[in-house]
């Protein structure tokens, strides 16, 4: 079998060396009761030809040749090619986590970079080198904030990704950490200030909002960290379409930022791997969960880089552990660092403009039901039709329209989130609108 | 034929931000089709930001050199073994890699319609029953994105188990030579940690464990073969004393590469186990992640599982949210998609015979591996050993030498150093894993370079002290990196 | 080597009263097993520590030591010079890079401690 390399002789001379007859030998002390007495009722082994014909059968099941108008957490844009051509390299395909900093001085350096990169665009002071995802990423911010606040409250927006609270709600269960949420203004689309104000109180930990919320909007982080810290609370701000972080404002007033980098030439792969990020200010540094590489010099005054602040890892705390990430996402991460390059200062805010101007032709077309500034996600209201009739009609013109809004809020069951990008065609935009005549 | 030579091309290389120069691009956006739109007007001014002060502004020239260069500074497997006990750092197929990024898998979003996702679920599907099958399990979830949160899961969903059937009980027990991430994941569960010490013979106490486990124990988190490379043999014993208390049987699956078309964790008492295809099913490392923890569990647990769940509706594939007794979600969407392809295409590959010589190729290396070493290095433990070997640094020691500086001096051999103090239980570990995707040329290379840092510990013990030599860096001072932290570049 | 004003715990730590205040340090064995100290996290005056209860951690590189109280008491005091020169605990651990001081609740728990002649003997027996 071409993925193991050793001929019988080989296998032989090595029995030999070890003093046994046969490699079953080396099983003889497991327990008979233990042992599997038939094989394993699966195939036999398949040709690299067999294995590229099976998935490209699975591929032509899937959708192949249709326009997206989805987004709500996952993002179409280019990958630009020297993406895959700089991941490829066996050297950080294949390489392992980089405790061993004297020979992976290559994946360190890039996750050094990608810090930065992330700091640069966050407008916070520490970045770790990057969470599962997103959705982990804001439940483990959550913890962060508990433990820097000594508080157990955490208050979180409905404006925020359905999926990433009900995440938060999984491990809030296990930690002990009440989650509540407060609501959105129905006209504006924005955090219903005054719903935050009623809720909080003087064991608020953490408020989460995400910015641009689910819903697309531009939410309103600058007023809810005030609500937030005048109760001592910490603001947790969220962002999925981390495009956006190329035009909008950093938000200078979180104190913990929890993100999404698909966008970042991670392609959607049916929702995974992703790689989600945490950055916050200078003072919560230990408090941040993940790996962290730092700069340090070598015996000879060179400039090198490790992993560090390991005792916050949690497999060195053992059963006093405060956060569960030992693997990270270090090749996606890479391919958000070879995006962000690519990109640069300059691309990556044409880009967001880009992203910006298709997504506003579209909502031209219509009239966004919420009035609340967007950035290339808007929700529709499906009049006289629904929403899940526009879609069937689109998908025979070979588009898959924007998400149905029923299934995460039942207020807005007549309405759909839609999504443009710098990839949508305004031929496929002016057939979205039609189907909603 | 020396081994290993220095290397012709490993250039120096500073960082993104001091080779950027205003102006620069690698990219070029086409031409809008649609009316450009004013930021300011769209969001607001004071939603805009200014420049991304000291963003990267390079060409693609320099975009490609910059991380082709950084590369150089890398091992990897297509250079040479990883001896790295616990990591199952096998081949990873290039094949793998072509499927994943068909445009039909790459390009498919989470929520399109199930009707154009079924190829997607398909493959899930065939995942979950083959997974089931090679553990002897009766469900398996594909949510969680690695082993941590794949023990999480199982946690949580023993809990529910234990609370339906009336109390969920306050600890688990985990053997002192666990994987720091199993305690850890039980007491981010918010369960009670109760460490139970190894025999002298290095598997589970089993007289011990019957005196400890009563009604406030929920589980036992157990490794098999466990971390000193030996398979439990007392393991059945161990499931029947937990199940006759209420408790249940958990299994830290890393180590499945020993086991394969042998033993299955189903057959052997285990309610429940994670998996970890970065490790035995062969997906990149990719420098740190990504994985996936997969979950597998006795029907018992079933109800429990993550939402949502496949299930067959007709002659297609559909999710199932409505799942009283789910857990919930541990993470958005429904797994690590990209790693699910690939750990199914090397399922594939390999197929059920082909997955049982793995695993006898695997324990062969591994006892070769002991047999040429154990001349040179204590050995602490001496049951048979399955896929990996544990030795210790005792002899060296004694000339003032350590586990981790014996790792380092094997870079300069032209290796990735070995588990360094891992497992706890043994003083100056040195935990070597060869996997079955290596050469005999490649062991006997790896146990000649172990042999004569043995020898060279005798007769230049300082030396070996100071290694490694020939890698770009020479040690690296990470106390000071933990001291005084710099987690950013910033300008001069 | 180890003062004979102080008294030791088994866990490694000491503690020299004056009146009913007693400053509480890690022994001079315990910064050697731990290697390069990087970090100290000490619990906030006016903390109530327990005697055996833990009141704070050393960390090294690779490994969190926790600090056990050999006393009971109020936190009256932290040394703040520990923060920017962690190392201080490998070069002076009896003296400049005392920990806490604390007002005894129960200065009979001292009869408890052990000796400096007392612990001497017994860190040899651990080898």
């Amino acid at each position: 079998m071409r993925y193991l390399p050793k001929s019988d002789s080989e296998r032989r001379a090595m029995l030999d060396v070890i003093g046994v007859e046969s490699v079953e030998d080396l099983f003889a002390h497991l327990p008979e009761a233990v042992r599997l007495k038939r094989p394993l009722d699966l195939p036999e082994g398949i040709s690299e030809y067999e294995i590229v014909e099976y998935f490209r059968a699975r591929a032509a099941e899937n959708a192949n040749g249709y326009a997206y108008f989805l987004g709500a957490g996952s993002y179409f844009h280019f990958r630009p090619v020297l993406v895959d051509t700089v991941v490829s390299r066996g050297e950080f395909l294949t390489s392992y986590t980089p405790y061993q900093a004297e020979i992976s001085q290559g994946t360190l350096t890039t996750i050094f970079e990608f810090q930065t990169m992330i700091c640069q665009l966050t407008g916070m002071d520490v970045a770790n080198a990057s969470m599962y995802d997103g959705s982990t990423a804001m439940a483990e911010a959550a913890m962060m904030a508990v433990r820097a606040t000594g508080r157990g409250r955490v208050l979180a927006a409905r404006s925020v990704h359905p999926e990433y609270r009900a995440v938060l709600k999984t491990y809030s269960e296990s930690q002990g950490m009440p989650v509540e949420e407060f609501g959105y203004v129905p006209e504006a689309g924005t955090i219903d200030l005054e719903d935050l104000d009623r809720k909080i109180d003087d064991l608020t930990a953490a408020v989460i909002v995400q910015s641009p919320n689910f819903f697309g909007i531009v939410d309103q982080v600058r007023q809810a960290a005030e609500i937030a810290h005048r109760r001592g609370a910490l603001l947790i701000v969220v962002f999925s379409e981390a495009v956006s972080l190329g035009l909008l404002a950093p938000p200078a007033e979180a104190d913990i930022v929890a993100g999404e980098l698909q966008s970042f030439a991670i392609a959607p792969s049916y929702g995974g791997p992703y790689a989600g990020v945490i950055a916050t200010r200078e003072k919560f540094v230990r408090q941040l969960p993940g790996r962290l590489v730092g700069q340090t010099v070598d015996t000879r005054g060179n400039r090198a880089f490790c992993l560090t602040l390991a005792t916050r890892e949690q497999h060195i705390r053992r059963e006093k552990a405060t956060s569960n990430i030992c693997t990270n996402q270090a090749l996606l991460a890479l391919m958000a660092s070879v995006f962000m390059t690519v990109y640069g200062k300059k691309g990556l805010r044409e880009l967001a403009e880009q992203n910006l101007a298709k997504a506003h032709y579209l909502a031209g077309l219509f009239r966004p039901r919420f009035c609340g500034k967007f950035f290339n996600e808007f929700v529709v209201k499906a009049e006289g039709k629904k929403p899940d009739d526009i879609n069937k009609a689109l998908l025979k013109k070979k588009i898959v329209g924007g998400l149905p809004l029923g299934r995460f809020y039942p207020e807005l069951a007549d309405s759909m989130l839609l999504c443009a990008t710098e990839v949508s065609h305004r031929a496929d935009m002016d057939a979205v609108a039609e189907a909603f005549q | 034929m020396t081994p290993r030579v220095q290397p012709h091309i490993s250039l120096n290389e500073p960082l993104l931000f001091e080779r950027s120069s205003p102006g620069k691009v690698a990219y070029q956006l086409p031409e809008l089709d649609v009316p450009s739109v004013d930021a300011n007007e769209a969001l607001g001014a004071e939603n805009v930001r200014a420049a991304i002060e000291g963003f990267p502004e390079v060409s693609e020239v320099e975009a490609i050199r910059h991380y082709t260069r950084l590369s150089t500074w890398n091992y990897g497997i297509e250079y040479g073994m990883y001896p790295l006990g616990s990591c199952t750092m096998k081949y990873n197929p290039r094949v793998n890699e072509v499927v994943a990024r068909l445009d039909g898998l790459a390009w498919a979003h989470p929520y399109q319609p199930e009707a154009l996702a079924q190829g997607a679920m398909e493959i899930m599907a065939r995942l979950e029953a083959a997974l089931a099958e090679i553990t002897g399990m009766d469900a398996v979830t594909l949510q969680p994105a690695a082993g941590a949160q794949g023990e999480l899961t199982a946690i949580l969903m023993m809990r529910a188990l234990l609370t339906k059937r009336g109390n969920p009980r306050k600890k688990i027990l985990i053997p002192d030579s666990a994987h720091g991430t199993n305690p850890a994941s039980a007491a981010i569960a918010g369960y009670a940690v109760e460490n139970i010490k190894s025999s002298e013979t290095g598997v589970l106490d089993v007289e011990a464990l019957e005196r400890i486990v009563n009604e406030d124990v929920a589980a036992l988190m157990v490794t098999n073969p466990n971390t000193l490379g030996i398979f439990e043999e007392n393991i059945l014993r161990a499931a029947d004393i937990l199940h006759a208390k209420g408790a249940l049987l958990y299994m830290d699956g890393a180590n499945m590469n020993a086991l394969m078309g042998i033993a299955r964790p189903g057959d052997f008492g285990v309610d429940a186990l994670h998996l970890n295809l970065h490790k035995t099913f062969s997906t990149p490392h990719g420098g740190g992640g990504p994985g996936a923890g997969p979950v597998a569990v006795k029907k018992e647990l079933e109800p429990f599982l993550p939402v949502p769940r496949l299930k067959r509706s007709g002659k297609r594939w559909a999710f199932d949210y409505k799942r009283r007794y789910s857990v919930g979600r541990v993470r958005a969407y429904y797994g690590n998609f990209g790693v699910l392809v690939r750990a199914l295409a090397y399922i594939l590959a390999n197929g059920g015979p082909g997955l049982r010589k793995v695993t006898l190729d695997a324990v062969l290396n591994a006892n070769y591996l002991r047999k040429r070493i154990e001349g040179s290095y204590d050995l602490p433990y001496s049951s048979p050993s399955m896929h990996e070997v544990v030795f210790s640094d005792e002899r060296q020691a004694k000339q003032g030498v350590h586990t981790a500086e014996i790792g380092k001096r094997l870079i300069d051999y032209g290796f990735h150093p070995y588990t360094v103090s891992f497992p706890l239980i043994v003083h100056g570990a040195m935990m070597i894993e060869p996997t079955e995707t290596e050469t005999k040329h490649e062991l006997d290379r790896f146990s000649d370079a172990m042999i004569s840092i043995a020898k060279e510990v005798e007769t230049d013990p300082q030396m070996v002290k100071n290694a490694p030599y020939g890698t770009r860096t020479s040690r690296v001072d990470e106390v000071t990196a933990a001291r005084k932290p710099v987690l950013r570049w910033r300008p001069a | 080597m180890y003062p004979q004003n102080f008294r030791y715990t088994k866990e490694h730590e000491w503690v020299r009263v004056d009146g009913d205040i007693g400053t509480i340090g890690i022994t001079d064995h315990a910064q050697q097993e731990l290697g390069d100290i990087v970090y100290v996290d000490l619990p906030k005056v006016g903390t109530k520590v327990t005697q055996g209860a833990t009141a704070g951690s050393v960390e090294s590189v690779k490994a969190v030591s926790d600090i056990y109280a050999p006393v009971s008491g109020d936190v009256t005091e932290i040394n703040s010079t520990l923060a920017d020169a962690p190392e201080k605990l490998n070069s002076d651990p009896h003296g400049d890079a005392w920990l806490i001081k604390i007002k005894l609740s129960a200065p009979a728990e001292m009869a408890k401690l052990l000796s400096a002649d007392e612990y001497q003997k017994y860190i040899e027996a651990e080898k």
